[in-house]
């Protein structure tokens, strides 16, 4: 049962990822994964990169705290969490979360958690530089309303 | 004396990423209204709707009590992920 997160400037291997987190799981039957990526648009803007700033005393803090969550919710075997900062180029990789369990409903729910979670709580700002200047990112109501959902009982 | 730090958004429209404050203010409330003084753009980025507190990088409302040695945080919802 081990948790792994990592904020970094340095892209990451996803098979590798993988492949850790099912190395000592004998007894999980379940593994899933997500990643995101940079768009190359939003808001009819043409991204070029995107900058990730973050605050770096409490990124790790409130990533450690979304995983332990998401263990208090469901028995999961390993999870990795890692973000990158920094600047990313058009379909880079930004993000990537992994979760292992027994049966793959509660994998499932738990990645999606991890990443809501992530996603309104965890001290990153992303800035778009485009075609057209540069921009930061707003927050979007649909995310803070996926996040809200996992409250109710 | 307490540190004050300032992010994204927020960093750029203050021109400013840290202040050092001698003084403690009983609570993040009055942090807010503190640093609001210093003219109009402070008191309009600082107002509580879309400037998000973390005292000692946990996330709290303005009734938080700030002690000497804090470490507070102001910065704009945030869009990681």
């Amino acid at each position: 049962m081990q948790d792994r997160v990592i904020v970094q400037e340095q892209d990451f291997d996803i098979g590798q990822e993988h492949q850790r987190l099912t190395e000592d799981a004998s007894s999980e039957g379940a593994v899933v994964t997500f990643c995101g990526l940079v768009r190359d648009n939003n808001l009819g803007r043409m991204v070029q990169a995107l900058h990730l700033e973050h605050y770096p005393a409490m990124t790790q803090k409130q990533l450690a705290k979304i995983v332990q969550d998401a263990r208090a919710k469901w028995n999961l075997g390993n999870v990795t969490v890692i973000h990158r900062v920094g600047t990313l180029a058009l379909s880079e990789q930004i993000v990537f979360v992994g979760v292992t369990t027994k049966h793959r409903g509660e994998a499932f729910l738990a990645c999606e958690f991890i990443m809501d979670f992530l996603k309104t709580r965890a001290p990153f700002w992303k800035k778009e530089i485009t075609n057209e200047g540069e921009f930061w990112v707003e927050a979007r109501n649909s995310d803070e309303e996926k996040a809200r959902n996992w409250a109710s009982p | 004396m307490i540190n004050v730090l300032f992010f994204a958004q927020l960093r750029e429209r203050l021109q400013q990423d840290r202040i050092e404050l001698t003084q403690v203010p009983s609570n993040v409330g009055q942090l807010r209204a503190y640093l609001s003084e210093n003219g109009e753009r402070w008191q309009q980025a600082l107002s509580s709707g879309k400037c998000i507190a973390a005292v000692n990088q946990t996330i709290v409302d303005d009734s938080f009590s700030l002690t000497e040695g804090d470490e507070v945080a102001f910065f704009p919802p945030v869009t990681g992920g």
